[in-house]
């Protein structure tokens, strides 16, 4: 069974057994990839659902709040400043006559907001000093704060219809605001959630999962054997990655799909540059989920940091839902060193605006630089040594 | 019955030492909290304070000069840059360097002095709408008020119909308020979860459970023993957590804390109650992780937390009735902004009763049956 | 430094020293100025008790770890300078071996042969030749983590197998595995060394294995005690060996646990019915019946010495007393009535699991005070049977009474009566040694002084006072089952049972176990036992051998040897009796089957 020493070495010196070896390994690790439940629920499953509730459920779009409109003295005049309520597709109107009625339905959630009008109020406005009053229901700020902005859009429209109809003499000049929001005319939030949910994605096949396999390998015994064998510890690290790289493409081929057909959300960047620079924040996420993966050697404790470290600033310090320029220096600071950022700004980006090169260059370049260093450090940390 | 009452106290004194005795796992389960609080209240945030903008100035007059000394005033705007030619507004823009564009045309002064009105453009980055929404928001009240100050200084009519604001329970409308009262329910709802399905899957992986199944104990018996310590645990993060809020954030508390702690601990058994049917069905303690995290993604983005219930298509309004954590956000909201007392409360509390009754008798057959 | 790679010298090592760190900060030496040459050709093995060094050492030799100091080629190569060459030429078989559970057999040797760079054609060529060898060919569609515990080691060695290593470093391969597996185990590993002329070096912690290779290296505390053929070490106990007959009515367990306590007797271990011992001083010079007390008025001759004597001999010359440090309080020298009555009572009993049955119609009776044997091969339902007797697993159907309790309707109550310590160390490993006999000693209701009483009762008996304040988790081995022992005795149980409780054990911890076992069956407190050894059995009052779920044997030691009697030599070891029992039960059942 003896081989001769001399010409076997040789063998596996050659990239011709290098190959083997590696094909061999990315074949173990995707049979076992696929045979795990847990890898399933967290690379299959979990992306799915993401999809579901980020294109159908979640939505930062203000639409159909109910409101109470308290005409407290109903004139044609009162009728037709809530007919301006009752026709927007923002409010949900109900009618009222008395205000503690009205704050009684505010309490119990019912309405989110009353528009008062009290009983002098034809008198006043035809003396120039009408009065209107907006209650809002504050908690939810981000929510009072759109669904106060349109009370006052109705209003003025109101104003200004009447203003037309020379039912009051001009106001004098005034400043109006003619606002466009670019890239996303709709002003519909699936146009900057959807995005955001393939980082979500990206980061849990790129880094959680792969945390779990070089931990797993250690807590199972399983490296003891294999590394007195002719396998070279670069080619563990790559073999690791390359099962996992394509099950993260796939994922992203996936959100890609669910964007443009499921929720319509326009790309106008080229898909080429978003595989590209999406290639590069895989990597990123692969060399650090391999990294903690050989530091902690141990998958619990290996999938809780990666959590916290990669999963939730994700989530949080992203930009992808809140914006990063208003947050304390610290955090700002601390949002630089995240990978996700610059993904986040890149997949808005080439989704919305196009390839803006001046975003696109220095963003990619920084992901480049990351997944090197995580790279070449993951490979440093994985060496044939026991500790 | 004493005996078993002996036995639970037993096991309740064995889980709280072994989850306290390590200083590394006291350090665990009490400091992310606090600093996931800490983080998410600066970070998780709507409200803008910094927003680059920049002007194309065209009228170059004193009211085009005030409108921007109104903007630039706010605290909220940063003048990033001045443009001198329309062509620039697109790479300005582009290029992320402004959030606003304000384009105020040659003509300004001269039509506010004729009494017409006067246009100022705004072109707003939409690659987040949400911001870009908000700062437009906070645009249209500086104007409001250049107008009012206009009006007032150069003897006009005010507008003929005048609007007041007032929102309930937060007046200045900061997300933090809404945020981090959120933040009671959703980490401690983390946490127990996992502490719950980590802890009998701690003692599967190890062997100590059927050491513990060759004792006396009786399986329900072990799952009071393991829910208890859960949710006093959960009661002190839940503490941490709102001494953060009022210490640190200085959000006031406008209700009873014995009301929000009655909602707490029935929400902490619903909590439980799922970690326990968790634990049930995993055997190891990684998976024990992973498919709590599996199930807590769905419950956390469906609570209310980052975008409102009721933006929600119907289906899923309905299904987020399940979810423990939308209730427990309410509760806090309620009680710490609103003051809500118990009677207000009902409608939150019966469905958390619901829930913890059927995950913890569910929890306990699945135990029985699971020893088989 | 021959640098031949035929013919010379496998592994060279001079000066090796290797230290690690504890995580309290202090320093343990591992290996300390050792020097050693395995030869070309052959097996050579490493012995010693726990704590020797012999895993660290095989970890060095695979490349797996830097050395301190000191030198070691292997193959002609230094290691530290090229560990990826020698890598490319050896294999290693760790403890664990590490198979891929989610992956088939077959695909567990298509990676190995891949990453040995095998060609498809030197594949078809050895994969039957290796197949064939473990008997592995039914089962190449199924996943690793669905073998036995033998035929994963069985896997594990073809495996390693597969790359035609110059040299082949096994670190304990046998530990967990049933006589049989062992057997079999052996019989690959000697062909190998006689027709390919390999290298073998093994660490083990059965003697007789040692027994059987060409070299042995004995290690104790990281220092090379003896190296050279076995028949060196066993030349050392030479003229001391004798074998004692207890009184009539004494079991063989007593005298030896009072032999162990005779300063002129250096190891006993009960035998065939018998007490094999080793003298002190040589036959010649002083007989061991004027030196021991124990000894006056029985029966004894002197018999040929084997390796495990020698290696005892050798143990105590290096270290006084050490060789046996051996504490338990004395045992009243009279035999205790056995009684008759019944405390377990196993009648057709059946467990099955889906369309599979693991226990299969057994029956057995305990009576009150015995010591009983669960022997059998991997897989034969003992650990089922075991479950089911701790109430820890339902029965499919059969009757299950344990200490008057029937177990299928009143499994609280019985427990009451039972102590369980499980295979793995199965105690709160952050919790104090006195909060984990605090908490055990509540669960089973104790309370006020009796508690204070029983938790202070095992501090003394078991010698834990010093620790009970250590995490139980950072217990040393030995301690680590003693406190598994007393939390399971604190409620003065009537039953305690023992689930492979010396699996992986060195041969003095094995005696240090035992010794304590008599000494509680002694207080008539029954024991059921399940354990691999099979010289154990010989401890036991009765033992019980399964197989497929069946019962194949009941009866005494030497009810059960005499069994195999008629088929074997008169004289049959407890190893060859259960080999013969097993294997005729199956070929019953191969001719049974169409």
């Amino acid at each position: 069974m003896i081989a001769p020493g001399e010409p076997k070495l040789s063998w596996h010196a050659s990239g011709r057994a290098r190959l083997q070896r590696l094909a061999a390994l990315v074949r173990k690790e995707t049979y076992q990839l696929f045979r795990d439940p847990s890898a399933i629920a967290i690379g299959i499953v979990m992306p799915v659902l993401l999809i579901l509730m980020f294109g159908f459920a979640l939505s930062l779009d203000v639409k159909n709040v109910p409101v109470a409109v308290v005409l407290e003295n109903p004139s044609p005049t009162t009728a037709e400043l809530a007919s301006g309520f009752v026709l927007s597709p923002y409010f949900d109107t109900r009618e009222l006559t008395s205000m503690p009625s009205a704050e009684q339905l505010l309490l119990q959630q019912k309405v989110d907001g009353i528009v008062r009008i009290r009983s002098d109020f034809a008198r006043q406005l035809n003396s120039g000093n009408g009065q209107a009053q907006i209650l809002v229901y504050g908690t939810d700020a981000n929510r009072a704060r759109i669904i106060e902005a349109y009370a006052q859009g109705a209003i003025a429209q109101f104003q200004a219809r009447r203003a037309a109809e020379g039912y009051a003499a001009p106001s004098g000049g005034a400043a109006v605001v003619q606002s466009r929001m670019w890239f996303n005319e709709a002003d519909d939030s699936h146009y900057f959630l959807v995005p955001g949910l393939i980082v979500l994605i990206m980061t849990l096949i790129g880094a959680f999962l792969t945390t779990l396999v070089m931990a797993r390998e250690w807590e199972r015994g399983t490296l003891e054997a294999l590394f007195v064998t002719p396998v070279r510890a670069g080619e563990i690290v790559i073999s690791k990655m390359i099962p996992y790289f394509v099950l993260g493409m796939m994922g992203l081929a996936l959100c890609i799909f669910a964007a443009k057909f499921l929720f319509e959300v326009p790309f106008r960047g080229s898909v080429l540059l978003l595989t590209g620079v999406s290639t590069l924040y895989l990597l990123v996420a692969l060399a650090i989920g391999l990294l903690i993966s050989s530091l902690t050697k141990s998958q619990f404790v290996a999938s809780m940091a990666t959590l916290i470290i990669t999963f939730l600033p994700a989530l949080f310090l992203s930009g992808f839902l809140f914006d990063l320029r208003s947050m304390p220096a610290a955090i700002r600071v601390l949002s630089y060193a995240l990978p996700a950022r610059y993904y986040v700004n890149l997949l808005q980006t080439l989704f919305l605006a196009g390839n803006i090169w001046s975003v696109v260059l220095p963003d990619a370049a920084v992901l480049a630089g990351m997944a090197a260093a995580l790279l070449a450090l993951a490979r440093a940390v994985t060496t044939k040594r026991l500790a | 019955m004493f005996e078993a009452l002996l036995r639970i106290v037993a096991l309740i004194r064995k889980e709280l030492l072994a989850i306290l005795s390590d200083p590394r796992s006291r350090v665990s389960l009490f400091l992310p909290p606090v600093l996931q609080c800490l983080i998410f209240g600066y970070a998780a945030t709507y409200d803008l304070n910094n927003v680059p903008y920049a002007v194309l100035d065209q009228d170059r007059s004193a009211a085009s000069h005030d409108l921007l000394a109104a903007l630039d005033g706010s605290g909220v705007f940063r003048r990033a840059a001045q443009l001198y030619n329309v062509a620039d507004i697109k790479s300005v823009i582009d290029e992320q360097k402004a959030l606003l564009v304000i384009q105020i045309g040659q003509d300004f002064q001269r039509r506010l002095e004729a009494g017409l009105p006067a246009d100022v453009e705004v072109i707003a980055d939409g690659r987040n709408s949400n911001t870009a929404g908000t700062a437009l928001g906070y645009v249209d009240a500086i104007v409001d008020g250049f107008n009012a100050d206009w009006a007032a200084n150069h003897g006009a009519a005010a507008p003929p119909l005048q609007v007041t604001m007032r929102a309930w329970y937060n007046a200045n409308l900061e997300t933090r308020w809404f945020m981090i009262p959120a933040l009671i329910g959703t980490l401690t709802f983390l946490q127990t979860l996992l502490l719950t399905a980590m802890s009998v899957a701690r003692e599967r992986e190890q062997g100590t459970f059927d050491q513990l199944l060759v004792t006396p104990f009786r399986p329900f018996e072990i799952m009071i023993g393991k829910a208890l310590p859960s949710v006093l645990i959960g009661l002190i993060q839940a503490t941490l957590i709102l001494l953060v809020a009022q210490l640190w954030f200085r959000i006031p508390f406008t209700g009873s804390y014995l009301t929000l702690y009655a909602g707490l601990l029935l929400f902490l058994l619903a909590a439980v109650g799922m970690g326990l049917m968790l634990s049930a069905v995993v055997s190891t303690m990684q998976q024990a992780m992973l498919y709590a995290f599996v199930i807590m993604m769905p419950f956390a983005l469906l609570s209310g937390l980052t975008t409102p219930l009721s933006n929600m298509p119907e289906i899923f309004q309905n299904a987020t009735l399940i979810n423990p954590l939308r209730y427990a956000i309410d509760i806090a909201h309620r009680v710490y902004l609103e003051g809500a007392g118990l009677p207000q409360l009902v409608p939150d509390l019966w469905p958390m009763a619901i829930i913890a009754a059927v995950t913890l008798s569910s929890a306990a057959w699945l135990f029985r049956g699971g020893l088989e | 430094m021959s640098m031949q790679p035929h013919g010379g010298v496998a592994v060279l090592g001079r000066h090796v020293r290797k230290t690690f760190r504890r995580e309290t900060g202090e320093t343990v030496v591992a290996l300390d100025d050792l020097s050693l040459e395995v030869p070309h050709g052959g097996l050579a093995a490493l012995v010693g008790p726990d704590g020797a060094g012999k895993t660290t050492l095989i970890r060095l030799i695979a490349g797996l770890m830097p050395l301190d100091a000191g030198t070691l080629v292997v193959n002609g190569t230094d290691i530290a300078r090229d560990p990826q060459r020698v890598q490319d030429r050896i294999a290693y078989m760790p403890q664990r071996f590490g198979l891929y559970e989610d992956l088939t057999v077959r695909e567990n040797l298509d990676l190995y042969a891949s990453l040995h760079g095998i060609s498809d054609e030197e594949r078809r060529r050895r994969y039957p030749e290796l197949f064939q060898m473990t008997d592995l060919a039914p089962f190449t569609g199924r996943l690793a983590g669905h073998l036995s515990g033998g035929m994963k080691q069985k896997l594990g060695l073809a495996c390693t197998l597969i790359g035609a290593p110059e040299l082949l470093l096994l670190d304990e391969p046998t530990v967990g595995v049933d006589p049989l597996s062992r057997r079999e185990l052996w019989e690959i590993i000697a062909r190998l060394v006689r027709e390919q002329n390999l290298s073998v070096l093994l660490s083990t912690s059965y003697l007789d294995e040692a027994e059987r290779c060409d070299q042995v290296f004995v290690l104790r505390e990281g220092k090379l005690l003896a190296s050279g053929p076995p028949g060196e070490v066993t030349a050392l106990a030479a003229g001391r060996s004798f074998e004692a007959e207890p009184q009539a009515g004494e079991p063989a367990r007593n005298l030896q646990s009072r032999l162990l306590d005779e300063p002129a007797i250096i190891d006993a271990v009960p035998e065939a019915g018998r007490v094999h011992l080793v003298s002190a001083q040589n036959g010649k010079s002083a007989a061991p019946e004027q030196s021991a007390a124990a000894l006056a008025g029985l029966s004894i001759i002197p018999v040929p010495a084997r390796f495990e004597d020698g290696f005892m001999v050798l143990l105590r010359q290096q270290s006084g007393a050490a060789g046996k440090s051996l504490a338990a309080p004395p045992l009243s020298p009279e035999p205790a009535a056995r009684s008759d009555e019944t405390i377990i009572t196993v009648h057709d009993l059946v467990r099955k699991f889906g369309t599979f049955t693991a226990v299969d119609r057994v029956s057995f009776e305990v009576h009150r005070g015995e010591i009983f044997g669960l022997l059998g091969p991997n897989g034969a339902g003992k650990t089922t049977t075991f479950r089911m007797l701790c109430g820890l697993l339902s029965a499919t159907a059969g009757t299950l009474r344990v200490a008057g309790f029937d177990l299928r309707r009143a499994r609280a109550s019985a427990r009451q009566h039972i102590g369980y310590v499980a295979q793995k160390f199965s105690l709160y490993g952050q919790l104090t040694v006195a909060d984990n006999l605090e908490f055990f000693a509540s669960a089973y209701g104790l309370r006020g002084r009796r508690k204070r009483e029983r938790v202070a009762w095992a501090l003394t008996q078991f010698e834990l006072e010093p620790l009970m304040r250590l995490p139980s988790g950072q217990l040393p081995g030995g301690y680590k089952q003693r406190l598994a022992m007393a939390t399971a005795l604190l409620h003065s149980p009537d039953i305690l049972f023992l689930d492979e409780p010396t699996s992986g054990a060195d041969p003095l911890a094995r005696r240090e176990f035992w010794r304590r076992i008599t000494q509680f069956a002694e207080q008539r407190v029954t024991v059921v036992v399940t354990t691999h050894f099979m010289e154990e059995a010989e401890y036991c009052d009765r033992v019980a051998i399964l197989d497929g779920g069946r019962m194949l044997a009941v009866g005494t030691p030497a009810e059960v040897r005499g069994l195999a009697a008629a088929a074997g030599p008169d004289r049959a070891t407890m190893e060859d009796a259960f080999i013969a029992i097993v294997e005729r039960a199956r070929e019953h059942r191969m001719d049974a089957s169409p």
